[in-house]
């Protein structure tokens, strides 16, 4: 990126050296009536660092968000983003952040260069400085060419590129992306993830939210949160050590659903999910054999396709979370 | 500043794109004028008309032809039987009868007090009470016409003879500003207001709600952009449309209806501007209100159809209302902007005349801007 002029106002630079926290989120909670949507959060999130945020519908996801970007006050609790206080100056907050929704609210009925115009006119660009980032935009999102292209009629994945341009035209130092991926296909998805890192290598703290759990895998570090409440944080690897002790093996067999019902009568078996036509199996002890099971399934005349011990995925790790928290 | 600018020009970007909505908001009200104008004419004319003429006497002619020749009868024909002209009334070919009696002309040289008759369809009884007007204006005339003949025919020294002056004192009703009494002059200002608030409070209603449904609010409001700016960039250009619709309204009034324009252009804009603004404040209040387009849409129309047609003296009388009515309709600003409007276009009076119609008007439209900005605010952080 190209970068002479104070990209981020002296308010968010002011309390952030070089150590401080990017986003720093104390006890952050807020109600909606007696409905606690967020609940005592707390976690920071480091200058540069693609910060994963998972949470099932409902998990308060968003409530945070919001909070986090100066649209919505806390109930009780602190965040600084970029050093600035949320609920004391959310409008210097709005000034050192970017963010794209899944939406990708753009204005249909205008062309690209008039998006990036808009964008660029409410966030105060003008002169050189916007013609440089109206570039970077167009080049970033493979735009060129289509200055005066309708965005109505661009196909999903450029939308998706030009949202994420039009977010990051002010060039903030964190960035929020609510679920940027959704409706998007595969190679967009990919080329997306490949942006989001450059924009990590420049510095930018990346916040996001997925449905995709294979995507979580590209971020540094990721938060589950359920019920409004922090239920694991790590990095990927971190956080799939939750089954150091407890190996999943994958069980693919004729009938998978009846399958999982004689595996849940299994005293070594913690608990089954279904993973497309296979089976994951927590054992409760790491010394099971899974041959053991196989025997098992092929007594009450299954037949096992194969059968074995598998890295644990985040999708394993994320069940496990939700199942945990909600019997909690 | 410069971020409103930013707003209004891509605003007014969207518009330019949807064009046909453009031509809707431009010239619509201009047609809506000319299909309304000529309907809701509550003038009558050309009302058929058949004489029972038991007289047949130059005098009777003479009365017959006063009827015709003022335009608001037209004769079907002569009449003899009381059969026939019933059978005329019920089968709807004439609304009015003028019987005259037999020794019309007779007694009316003996200056004797004679009686005519018309009788009057009154399946409509405004109708048949403005005919029945008109007759009774006719025959008063042809009666103080024929007090006046039998004076000046008088030998010489009856009329130097003071006990024989007849003193005659007739009533010279005048209308101001609409002479003829045209129902158009007094309805077309009404149009004009009634058209221009339903296209103000809906399309800025409309273009807000819009954002909310699309999520462009919301990235909106992730920006640093305080809610005054981006209002006021958005209702900016639906201002200076509506302005411009309004205008065509009122010129092709005065092209198809003859609408004179009596008082100053620069009140008139200053009228229509506040009105207007007034409009886009409510428009801007219900667009807090509703989430959805079909929502903001219904509460628009029903909010300024209505109360602008019935409750503004548009074309009921407030006066003539119950007082609990007339109370509120001191909350519908169209019922200002008509006095304001009716007297700038057809009296030519000047600002004292109707300066507290334009007060209330400018308070109309801060209090609905306070409020929308209020509760824009609570929405927006």
């Amino acid at each position: 990126m190209s970068d002479q002029t104070g990209s981020v106002p002296s308010a968010a630079l002011e309390k952030s050296g070089p150590s401080a926290a990017a986003i720093d989120v104390r006890g952050l909670t807020r109600r909606f009536g007696t409905f606690v949507a967020v609940d005592n959060l707390s976690f920071s999130v480091k200058q540069g660092e693609i910060f994963g945020f998972l949470g099932a519908n409902g998990a308060g996801k968003s409530t945070t968000i919001r909070m986090l970007c100066g649209l919505l006050k806390p109930t009780s609790g602190t965040a600084l983003v970029g050093g600035v206080d949320v609920s004391r100056n959310p409008e210097g907050v709005k000034r050192a952040i970017g963010y794209m929704s899944q939406r990708f609210s753009l204005y249909e009925a205008l062309t690209v260069d008039q998006n990036i115009a808009f964008f660029g006119g409410i966030y105060g660009l003008r002169g050189e400085r916007f013609a440089a980032r109206r570039q970077f935009v167009l080049e970033m999102a493979g735009l060129q060419g289509r200055e005066t292209t309708l965005t109505r009629e661009l196909p999903g994945g450029w939308r998706q590129r030009l949202a994420l341009g039009c977010a990051i035209l002010h060039e903030p130092k964190i960035v929020f992306l609510d679920e940027p991926t959704g409706g998007v296909d595969p190679l967009s998805r990919r080329r997306f993830w490949d942006l989001i890192g450059t924009l990590s290598r420049d510095g930018v703290t990346v916040l996001v939210t997925t449905h995709y759990l294979d995507e979580a895998e590209h971020c540094h570090r990721i938060a589950i949160i359920q019920a409004g409440k922090l239920a694991a944080l790590g990095t990927a690897t971190e956080l799939k050590q939750v089954f150091s002790a407890r190996p999943i093996v994958e069980i693919n067999a004729s009938q998978p659903v009846q399958a999982m019902a004689i595996l849940d009568k299994n005293a070594n078996v913690e608990k089954t999910s279904l993973f497309g036509t296979a089976v994951h199996a927590v054992l409760r002890n790491a010394s099971t054999d899974p041959a053991v099971l196989a025997a098992a399934l092929r007594a009450e005349g299954i037949e096992v396709t194969s059968i074995g011990a598998v890295t644990p995925s985040l999708e394993d790790v994320f069940l496990d979370v939700v199942e945990r928290v909600g019997a909690a | 500043m410069r971020k409103t600018l930013a707003v209004a020009s891509k605003e007014l970007r969207q518009i330019l794109r949807d064009r046909r909505s453009l031509l809707i908001l431009l010239f619509v009200p201009a047609f809506f004028l000319l299909l309304y104008g000529y309907a809701l004419n509550f003038d009558i004319r050309n009302v058929k008309l058949a004489v029972q003429d038991k007289d047949r006497s130059t005098k009777s002619r003479e009365l017959v032809s006063s009827f015709v020749n003022s335009g608001y009868f037209s004769l079907v024909g002569y009449v003899d039987s009381p059969s026939e002209l019933d059978r005329l009334v019920d089968e709807g070919r004439v609304r009015a009868i003028l019987t005259i009696p037999s020794g019309f002309e007779h007694d009316l040289s003996l200056h004797q007090p004679v009686t005519v008759q018309v009788i009057i369809d009154g399946d409509n009884a405004n109708t048949a009470s403005t005919v029945s007007g008109y007759a009774r204006t006719l025959i008063n005339e042809f009666s103080g016409e024929q007090v006046r003949l039998a004076l000046s025919a008088g030998p010489a020294s009856q009329r130097s003879d003071p006990s024989r002056r007849v003193p005659v004192i007739s009533v010279e009703p005048r209308i101001w500003y609409n002479p003829q009494l045209r129902s158009t002059l007094f309805l077309v200002p009404g149009l004009i207001a009634y058209i221009s608030m339903i296209t103000a409070v809906v399309s800025t209603a409309l273009s807000v709600v819009r954002e909310k449904e699309r999520g462009t609010m919301e990235q909106v409001r992730m920006a640093p952009l305080s809610p005054l700016p981006y209002i006021i960039g958005k209702t900016l250009p639906y201002l200076v449309i509506s302005f411009v619709s309004a205008i065509l309204v009122i010129l092709s009034a005065m092209l198809l209806f003859e609408l004179p324009m009596r008082g100053s252009w620069l009140l008139l804009c200053a009228a229509i501007g506040l009105f207007l603004i007034g409009a886009q404040a409510q428009g801007l209040l219900i667009s807090t209100i509703a989430e959805t387009q079909q929502v903001a849409f219904q509460i628009a129309l029903l909010s300024s159809l209505l109360p602008t047609m019935i409750l503004s003296g548009f074309i009921f009388p407030i006066t003539s209302m119950p007082t609990v009515v007339q109370w509120i309709t001191h909350i519908v600003p169209a019922r200002y902007f008509l006095v304001a409007l009716r007297a700038i276009v057809l009296k030519g009076a000047d600002i004292t005349a109707f300066w507290q119609d334009m007060m209330a008007l400018a308070i109309f439209a801060s209090v609905a801007l306070g409020l929308a900005s209020l509760r824009l605010r609570r929405e927006w952080a």
